[in-house]
């Protein structure tokens, strides 16, 4: 018999050594979440997946599931606090959805769906932020990036390239290229990298495919991120 | 400027990396040196060390932007910085900084980040977070080294110095002289002598009758956060591991805290004593001493103090004489970070890295240094755990309240007569700090630094202790002629430029925060924008991934609870203001319609209340 927890009541198994975010995958049930994802180790810096346990915030792809816990994932309260950090996102960086190819694939726009977030809401930080197009097969629009090191991390440990970093600190952290110019084009990243194909956002995107899949048809167009999962899932498809 | 021969930048890294090994953890450590040499971190270093530590050019570019005290390009020749903690602030700093400038011939003010730099060279001038002189500021550093006590005449005096190239080692020695300023002494800064008793009684007693000893005194860390000290030495001794650390905290950085500076000064070998002990209770072979670059100044005579307890057979090899019981200190210095006074981004800093807080768990009890068992405290615990282990558990549990036994040493700075060290036995309540120290007319005092509560004087009965008031030690006065406006101005800032931007709510979140705070100041807030800062203020509290941006908006918090005036009184209206003028927005494009007439402005709103 295995052990379990209640989430928004439901009871969820769980192994000794997995997190809420594991377990709540594993059992098929939707939390939302934007630097998590199940091939790397949990980072914990988006805070999305916040959920309640006895009154206390946690974020569901760190907090190791317990026996007998009871995590709030759905509650307004638990949405609000969601919906405000993504809008925290939204504002921090320069996220034009109509503009963007990506809209309707983005795993931020969805998050920022399915928690009920309809616009920005605080003032626009308006960053000006560069785009490197000096690969010959992705583009990185750094107007999109939202710091969830998911490309530092593929890079560094199944790439083995170290081609990402974050630089700076607070507000003017960034993210870094490892070359001679900082260019992308000079690195030794490469189009099958795993770090070219782990991006929620647009920010991380291939040449010469836009638009392939009209707007309206696209993945989260379909059905929303509570069904149909990441987009890593249906990379594919979404191109 | 500098001593060292080796002009070129290449040759400068090589005879560092000669000198202090090629450990890619001691990245962040040639890079100050690399800094302190040069006034920057050259591109020319920045290749040599990526080749040399296996370390790649942009994570070592990464910590350099990290660091406030690193920099991409050239500082001044003088890189003079101003401590910028509201203390500092309230004793005419900023009036000090414009005389400079105007003296040095610059313009524009510093800010956050925002250096201003001679044409020459020869100088520049900046800010930094509080630098712990708070009870003799205004504060400077330059080139690292501390100058306190400014005023007008010094800061003249400085501009000469500067004018004429006249190098720090022929500057008045005055200008560097740090008072210890301790106006009571309890149990711990009641004798700073020591003569190795507490390693002898570890020796001679076995490390089970120290920990119990510890144990008995009911010590917990004085950082802050109150965690049972025997219980983290117990954790760390049974964590498997290879190895073990020591770590002693002395990345004193919260806005108002020094204590840490007077006790490194005149109690180093108490602490270094402390942190023996510890070593010798779990195991530990090695020990690191994280000095925040500040306190650099410091840093010749904890080497000495390292070296002369080398001699004496308190530490290095075989200590006391006994086989087997060999530990060793080295200090890394810190390069203007707040964040690395938490203990996980310090052991990040320690290997190299940028300060950024680690998941948690695993604690540093079983995964710290090198993902080995190990033990961080503060510099006051180590302290205390000397004469604990020496005198015994009752001794510390002769003083205090059940919960907090002992005493707290509080660093005492704002507006009163004395400013400086007092060590009260915790339960010892506000009042009574006030009334010792000369405040009169206090309106309010922040208590923990920044991070800290703000306290009416409705709270001023309440007590020291951690099951009431826990502090790490700084407590700042204000009184009724203060606006604490500016107080929470200063500390949006702080928050906003110290947030290592990590997690979502700590980075965007103090910035927004920082913004509303600004907007409010400029009397363009509304009803709105106090709201909105509680909606910020709350979610920081709550989704924050570490202590950092839980606490960074408690000022904002505690002042909109407690002090509502000081935002009410600038209130344009009580409905919704807009941050930007709407008529002057409109100004380009009355210029390409080429009119100016009545139809093409936006006339102040109607139904205005305020």
């Amino acid at each position: 018999m295995s052990k379990t927890f209640k989430l928004d009541g439901r009871e969820i198994p769980f192994e000794t050594g997995q997190t809420i975010m594991d377990a709540a995958l594993a059992a098929g049930v939707y939390i939302p979440h934007l630097c998590h994802n199940p091939e790397f180790a949990p980072h914990g810096s988006c805070r999305v997946c916040v959920v309640d346990v006895g009154g206390r915030q946690v974020s569901a792809c760190t907090a190791a599931a317990s026996e007998g816990m009871e995590v709030d994932s759905s509650s307004e309260a638990i949405q609000a606090t969601r919906r405000a950090i993504l809008q925290m996102l939204f504002v921090e960086g320069n996220h034009v959805c109509p503009a963007c190819e990506k809209s309707g694939a983005c795993q931020l726009q969805a998050v920022a769906y399915y928690t009920g977030m309809l616009a920005p809401h605080f003032t626009h930080f308006f960053p000006r932020r560069p785009v490197d197009a000096s690969h010959p097969d992705v583009v990185i629009d750094f107007n999109r990036c939202i710091l969830c090191e998911l490309c530092v991390r593929a890079s560094r440990d199944h790439d083995g390239k170290r081609v990402f970093a974050i630089s700076g600190r607070g507000l003017e952290s960034h993210l870094v290229i490892d070359s001679a110019s900082g260019l992308l084009g000079d690195s030794s990243f490469a189009a099958s990298d795993k770090a070219a194909h782990v991006c929620p956002t647009g920010a991380i995107l291939p040449k010469g495919r836009g638009y392939e899949t009209p707007i309206g048809e696209r993945l989260y167009d379909r059905e929303p991120i509570s069904i149909v999962g990441d987009v890593r899932a249906h990379e594919e498809e979404v191109l | 400027m500098n001593a060292s021969a080796v002009v070129t930048v290449e040759g400068f890294v090589a005879e560092s990396l000669a000198t202090h090994g090629r450990d890619p953890r001691h990245l962040l450590q040639h890079l100050i040196r690399v800094q302190q040499r040069f006034s920057y971190v050259p591109d020319a270093a920045v290749e040599a060390l990526s080749a040399a530590l296996d370390v790649t050019r942009t994570q070592v570019r990464a910590a350099v932007a990290f660091y406030a005290f690193l920099h991409e390009r050239p500082r001044g020749a003088f890189e003079i910085r101003f401590s910028d903690n509201i203390t500092d602030r309230m004793l005419g700093s900023r009036r000090l900084i414009r005389l400079l400038i105007e003296r040095l011939g610059l313009s524009g003010l510093p800010a956050w980040g925002r250096d201003l730099i001679r044409d020459d060279g020869r100088v520049s001038v900046g800010l930094a977070s509080c630098t712990g002189m708070c009870d003799q500021g205004p504060a400077l550093l330059v080139n690292g080294q501390a100058v306190t006590n400014l005023d007008a005449q010094r800061v003249d005096r400085i501009a000469d110095l500067v004018q004429e190239g006249i190098p720090l080692e022929r500057w008045p020695g005055e200008f560097f002289r740090v008072e210890n300023n301790i106006r009571r002494r309890g149990l711990l800064l009641g004798n700073p002598a020591t003569d190795g008793a507490a390693l002898r009684r570890l020796v001679d007693e076995g490390a089970d009758a120290a920990l119990a000893e510890v144990e008995r005194s009911g010590l917990r860390g004085r950082g802050g956060a109150g965690f049972t000290t025997a219980l983290k030495w117990r954790f760390c001794r049974e964590a498997p591991g290879t190895d073990r650390y020591v770590v002693c905290n002395a990345d004193e950085g919260e806005p108002g805290t020094f204590k840490d500076r007077v006790l490194l000064t005149d109690y180093a070998d108490l602490v270094i004593e402390g942190m023996t002990v510890c070593a010798g209770v779990i195991g530990a072979r090695r020990g690191f001493l994280y000095l925040r670059g500040e306190y650099r100044y410091l840093l010749p005579h904890l080497e000495s103090v390292l070296q002369r307890r080398r001699a004496e057979g308190l530490l290095g090899t075989r200590i006391l004489g006994r086989d087997g019981f060999d530990f060793d200190i080295e200090i890394h210095l810190g390069a203007g970070a707040y964040i690395c006074g938490e203990e996980s981004a310090l052991i990040e800093s320690l290997e190299g890295k940028r300060g950024v807080t680690r998941k948690r768990p695993p604690f540093p009890v079983t995964s710290g240094f090198d993902d080995q068992p190990t033990v961080v405290n503060n510099v006051e615990t180590f302290l205390a755990s000397a004469r604990v282990v020496q005198w015994g558990g009752y001794w510390l549990r002769g003083e205090g309240t059940d919960q907090s036994a002992g005493s707290k040493i509080l660093s005492v700075s704002g507006d009163c007569a004395r400013p400086g060290i007092y060590e009260y036995p915790f339960g010892t309540p506000v009042h009574r700090v006030l009334s010792d120290c000369g405040a009169e007319n206090t309106q309010a005092v922040q208590i923990s630094g920044a991070a800290g509560a703000t306290l009416s004087p409705a709270e001023f009965d309440r007590i020291i202790a951690f099951e009431d008031l826990p502090t790490a030690g700084s407590f700042m006065i204000f009184d009724d002629s203060r606006d604490l406006l500016d107080m929470v101005r200063n500390f949006a800032a702080f928050f906003a430029h110290e947030s290592c931007g990590f997690c979502t709510p700590c980075r965007v979140g103090g910035a927004l925060l920082r913004n509303l705070v600004e907007k409010v100041a400029a009397g363009q807030g509304s009803e709105y924008d106090l709201s909105e800062m509680r909606h910020i203020g709350a979610v920081m509290r709550e989704a924050s991934y570490c202590g950092l941006g839980h606490t960074a908006p408690n000022h904002v918090l505690n002042t909109l609870d407690k002090f509502p005036s000081i935002y009410r009184r600038r209130l344009a209206r009580e409905a919704h203001t807009p941050s930007f003028d709407l008529d002057a927005a409109l100004s380009e494009a009355r210029g390409i319609a080429g009119r100016d007439d009545p139809g093409t402005h936006i006339h102040k709103l109607s139904g205005e209340t305020a």
